[in-house]
């Protein structure tokens, strides 16, 4: 990557956590991604695959600066190779950086959606784009007078996609963009971001789905209780025996077409948090070592962040 | 409706007749009941109808007041309606006023502590309503007088109208000067009401996802308030302001007293402790109306606002 331009979308070291009150009057800092590494080039998606509550959300909502006002970040954060200020956050997101919404809940329910999707824009070329738009996406223009309550779940799906094209994308993050949705609509949807990602942009895709992540993405970072645990090419998971982390391992093994195996335990919860590696206390390897700060590890085409990765191999 | 109104009658109608005033006491006198002869007793008790049994004396005035009579009223020795036609008119005016400033006055305070959430305005905001909210009705109105009626000398003490001038002296002016004060008072009250339940929705709203999304499109602040917030807390809102109604109606019984501004809530009160059956059933049976009006209105206008009950119950 170093030969060729910065990625679009770099994120080291990244902390994000909040102030709670806990009994009394205590406050806590309750910290919910503790060190969080991504990187998304410009024209591929790389997809962040996690289960519910390793804080996958709130990656996307830090980056586009819409943390809640008790969180703080600590880490990188760089767009196109510079630091990505609040300031300069607030200039981009909307047009060069776009969110794709998880549910129908993040679009207003009193408001049509052609001018939602226009934020509002009267004039000709904004109309135009639209109809433009709805063209690509199959929708009759009849639905740009219609309210989110009137449609159904795949056009509120392909509504939410069309808000991202409406500016110009250079990074899209989408956040768990296909829950229940059929799979000739998901498939659709991932056709969408793979055109997003041809015409040069990165697409950043948060999903907990990782047959899904397989499928469309071009790398996996894979994200376990608020920290990346392994980042490969998604062609790496088409095997159990190129996959080092062995939380990969456990999550190859779960998928239904290998055999379905769930590992004991759970994922621990942000205040219960173990020293050193995450996984430790479910993983069969662990050691003494583990409890220590894990440095990443290049392994062929990835990294991971695991020191007994080798034995692994 | 109908039920509604009934149901309303009948109890105050009990509650009425199981209050302990006695009539001829109340209106008469001790002393002067005592020097009475036993005659004029009689004709006095047959007057306020004292010997009559409840049930039929109930009956007798629903009979006339379905057909429109609404009786005389026994204290002012006028009809009811007429009674009710005046004191409505001076009531209206100070009621009228307070609704659409507390409520107006309110909503922009509480959008505005609601957006500013946890921040210098809305601390302000959020400490007057408290503090407003926390201060009994009759004892700003007390400050109020004290303030402008007593130090300062700009406004009248109170009634309805100056004292000692014709009624056909009395101006518009003059009628508005008097009703400044009760009305100010009826507004301070209801605005902390509505500001902090209006804050309480934006707050909602403003940590919404779709709010969320909005920002993440990169929408301002303003622009966001403007175009979303706005529209989703006008609902509520409207709840808010129509269910008010019912509110203002009973602040004014206690701020018409203190005022002694001549209106519907003082009327109350005196056909009350007065015995004024007529009079008293005929305020409450008009009130009533007033609140069912208020949340009709409120539903209807529901439909009107919100898309979702407009479009959804057309397709049906």
């Amino acid at each position: 990557m170093e030969k060729k331009l910065p990625p679009i979308l770099e994120i080291r070291g990244l902390q994000i956590s909040f102030k709670q009150y806990e009994k009394g009057f205590s406050q806590t800092e309750l910290e919910v991604i503790r060190d969080l590494d991504v990187c998304v080039p410009a024209g591929e998606i790389v997809a962040v695959v996690g289960s519910s509550g390793s804080g996958k959300s709130l990656l996307a909502h830090a980056v586009l600066g819409i943390l809640p006002y008790n969180a703080s970040v600590k880490g990188e954060i760089l767009y196109d190779g510079e630091a990505l200020t609040e300031k300069r956050v607030k200039r981009l997101r909307g047009d060069e950086i776009v969110l794709v919404p998880q549910s129908t809940a993040y679009l207003d329910p009193l408001m049509k959606t052609g001018v939602q999707i226009r934020k509002g824009k009267k004039d000709a070329a904004s109309k135009e784009r639209l109809h433009q738009i709805f063209r690509e996406y199959e929708l009759k223009q009849e639905v740009e007078e219609q309210y989110p309550f009137e449609l159904s779940g795949g056009m509120t799906r392909r509504i939410m996609n069309a808000t991202a094209l409406m500016g110009h994308p250079r990074l899209v993050i989408a956040d768990e963009p296909t829950p229940g949705l059929h799979i000739s609509v998901t498939r659709r949807a991932m056709e969408h971001f793979r055109e997003l990602a041809d015409m040069g942009a990165g697409v950043l895709l948060i999903t907990h789905d990782l047959e899904l992540a397989v499928e469309t993405a071009d790398r996996i970072a894979v994200f376990y209780a608020g920290s990346t645990l392994e980042e490969v090419p998604a062609l790496a998971f088409q095997s159990c025996d190129t996959l080092h982390h062995p939380y990969s391992r456990a999550l190859w093994n779960a998928m239904p077409k290998h055999g379905f195996q769930p590992i004991p335990g759970t994922q621990p919860y942000a205040r219960e948090m173990p020293q050193g590696c995450p996984f430790g206390p479910r993983c069969p390897k662990y050691t003494q070592e583990c409890s220590e700060k894990i440095p990443w590890r290049q392994t062929g085409d990835g990294r991971v962040r695991c020191i007994h990765a080798e034995e692994a191999q | 409706m109908v039920f509604l109104l009934v149901a309303v009658s009948i109890v105050s109608f009990i509650l009425m007749t199981m209050s302990p005033v006695d009539p001829l006491q109340a209106n008469v006198g001790q002393a002067a009941l005592g020097s009475m002869s036993q005659e004029q007793i009689e004709k006095l008790e047959a007057y306020w109808g004292v010997d009559e049994p409840p049930l039929k004396r109930y009956l007798a005035w629903a009979k006339d007041f379905v057909r429109g009579d609404f009786g005389m009223s026994l204290q002012y020795r006028q009809p009811v309606s007429k009674v009710i036609a005046v004191k409505l008119g001076n009531s209206l005016f100070l009621m009228v006023t307070a609704w659409i400033l507390s409520g107006v006055i309110g909503f922009i305070l509480g959008v505005a502590a609601g957006v500013f959430r946890g921040r210098l305005p809305d601390r302000l905001i959020k400490g007057y309503c408290v503090v407003i909210s926390s201060t009994p009705a009759f004892w700003l109105a007390l400050l109020l007088l004290m303030i402008f009626g007593v130090w300062l000398k700009v406004l009248p003490i109170g009634l309805s109208v100056p004292i000692g001038l014709e009624a056909s002296g009395v101006t518009f002016l003059d009628r508005l000067r008097h009703a400044i004060l009760p009305a100010l008072t009826l507004s301070i009250t209801g605005i902390s009401n509505i500001a902090l339940h209006t804050r309480e929705k934006m707050i909602d709203v403003m940590e919404s996802d779709y709010v969320l999304f909005a920002r993440a499109r990169g929408e301002s602040t303003w622009q966001i308030v403007r175009r979303h917030a706005l529209r989703n807390v006008l609902l509520p809102a409207i709840t808010l302001q129509f269910a008010s109604i019912s509110e203002i109606f009973g602040g004014s019984v206690l701020v018409e007293q203190v005022f002694s501004y001549s209106g519907m809530g003082q009327a109350a009160v005196t056909a009350g402790l007065g015995s004024d059956m007529p009079l008293l059933m005929a305020i409450t049976i008009v009130s009533a109306v007033f609140v069912f009006g208020g949340n009709l209105i409120a539903n209807i206008l529901y439909g009107i606002v919100d898309p979702r009950i407009r479009r959804g119950g057309n397709r049906k």
